[in-house]
């Protein structure tokens, strides 16, 4: 009797610790779980990014909300844009936009390391002192010294090389930025060679 | 020349310059008489900071002119940090506004900033390059812009900002804000203009200012600031830039 006790208790407690286990794994956030049926697809089963869909993890919830609900509006209007998250973005409620915002950026990001080796150290001139000479502005004032963001200004260090060079390519030829300023503008004073330094050196900054 | 006129209680400050045709406007004493007279402390304070030495170099405004190309350009640079329209942007930097801001003391900071005397590496970058005719002309163009009101910090602490704007701490020998910087905050010569100016930015100015200015060369019209930043506790500085940044 008391080993059929012990047993019975013993069972009782080991199913108790299983389904406990069960249940915190289905208890994911509504932002992961959307990511995860929605976004992974594309951007990564990491969010790291994919091919020409960038890196989502450890971006700036504030930017997150912002680019999700411009791409909705048709105001970020690239071609990509247009073509793949059009779509996707027209299901997307405020709502769930901060609630994908507060998820991405609560992930580890890691850096694409896919630029030039060669041009980084160029950009990263660029970047930290902008040149006064042709009125390119320093990035680090509103991106931070290690591209980390502020608010809603994203964070671009560690974003893949081929990425930030067609954001920047593009603003020159007028696609829209869902800021109507600076951007658009800062892009214009760039020169081919001012990009291809700039997105290279990003690429590597964890 | 110094003029110091009591009146009922409060004085005015004047700008001190010895250069011929620099531009430096009184502030009209009639507006101060509802300012409440300081504690004796703060007037004796005061009188102490009327004694000291007129500024070594005052600012020089150039008529100059500077190719409108260039000039067009320049301010685009300007504007890419401190907004469209000079209203000052708060990046992972606070940038400051420039809008309305006086042409004396913007070229007395462009200057500082070239000279190493006021320390920032990107303000370093922006202004070392600048001849003297080109500061004065963005000096000119900023003085005539004037954007809507700018985001401002906390609410609740403005009530105590204005406070201390208006009377100053005489218990930490500080004097009022207003007899400098105008009763509205709107500045007067090398004396900033602080009305509509980002929170972020008057927070961390104040609480920085040791920090950011070297002690090489003269004491420029800055050091005349140390003590009363030093002076003044972290929410003390912090109140009176949420009540700045509510001020048009």
């Amino acid at each position: 009797m008391k080993l059929i006790r012990t047993t019975i208790a013993l069972l009782a407690l080991a199913s108790s610790a299983v389904s406990a286990m069960a249940f915190d794994r289905e208890h994911k956030s509504l932002g992961q779980t959307f990511a995860d049926t929605n976004c992974s697809w594309c951007h990564g089963p990491s969010l790291q990014g994919f091919t020409t869909a960038p890196r989502l993890a450890g971006q700036k919830a504030e930017y997150i909300q912002s680019q999700l609900l411009s791409l909705k509006s048709h105001k970020r209007d690239n071609p990509l844009a247009r073509q793949v998250m059009w779509g996707p973005a027209g299901t997307v409620t405020p709502e769930v936009a901060r609630e994908l915002g507060a998820y991405f950026s609560s992930l580890d990001a890691e850096a694409a390391n896919d630029g030039r080796r060669e041009l980084a150290g160029q950009g990263q001139g660029i970047y930290q002192n902008g040149s006064a000479g042709a009125n390119i502005p320093s990035c680090a004032v509103c991106h931070g010294p290690d591209g980390q963001g502020a608010g809603a200004i994203p964070r671009i260090g560690g974003l893949s090389y081929a990425y930030v060079k067609r954001q920047l390519e593009q603003w020159g030829q007028g696609y829209h930025a869902s800021a109507a300023f600076p951007m658009p503008a800062v892009a214009r004073q760039l020169s081919a060679a001012d990009i291809d330094a700039i997105a290279s050196y990003l690429s590597f900054v964890r | 020349m110094t003029d110091n006129s009591l009146s009922a209680g409060v004085f005015v400050m004047q700008p001190q310059s010895t250069l011929p045709g620099v531009i430096s406007r009184p502030l009209p004493a009639a507006r101060l008489r509802a300012v409440s007279p300081p504690a004796p402390l703060a007037l004796a304070v005061a009188m102490l900071v009327l004694a000291m030495p007129p500024v070594v170099r005052a600012a020089e405004i150039s008529d100059h002119p500077v190719s409108s190309g260039y000039l067009k350009g320049k301010i685009q640079y300007c504007t890419y940090c401190h907004g469209s329209s000079g209203q000052g942007y708060r990046g992972y930097y606070s940038m400051p506004r420039l809008a309305g801001q006086t042409p004396e003391y913007f070229i007395n900071q462009m200057r500082a900033y070239a000279e190493r005397q006021r320390q920032n590496r990107y303000m370093y970058t922006a202004a070392h390059g600048l001849s003297p005719s080109t500061r004065s002309a963005l000096a000119r163009h900023f003085a005539g812009l004037h954007p809507g009101a700018n985001e401002h910090g906390p609410r609740g602490a403005a009530g105590e900002g204005r406070r201390i704007y208006q009377e100053g701490l005489p218990n930490s020998n500080i004097p009022a804000c207003a007899a400098c910087h105008g009763p509205e905050g709107q500045g007067s010569g090398q004396n900033p203009r602080l009305a509509g100016q980002l929170y972020a930015y008057t927070q961390k100015t104040l609480a920085n200012w040791k920090a950011e200015r070297t002690s090489g060369g003269s004491p420029g019209p800055a050091s005349i600031m140390e003590p009363i930043a030093r002076s003044m506790s972290t929410s003390q500085q912090a109140a009176v830039a949420a009540y700045l940044g509510t001020l048009k």
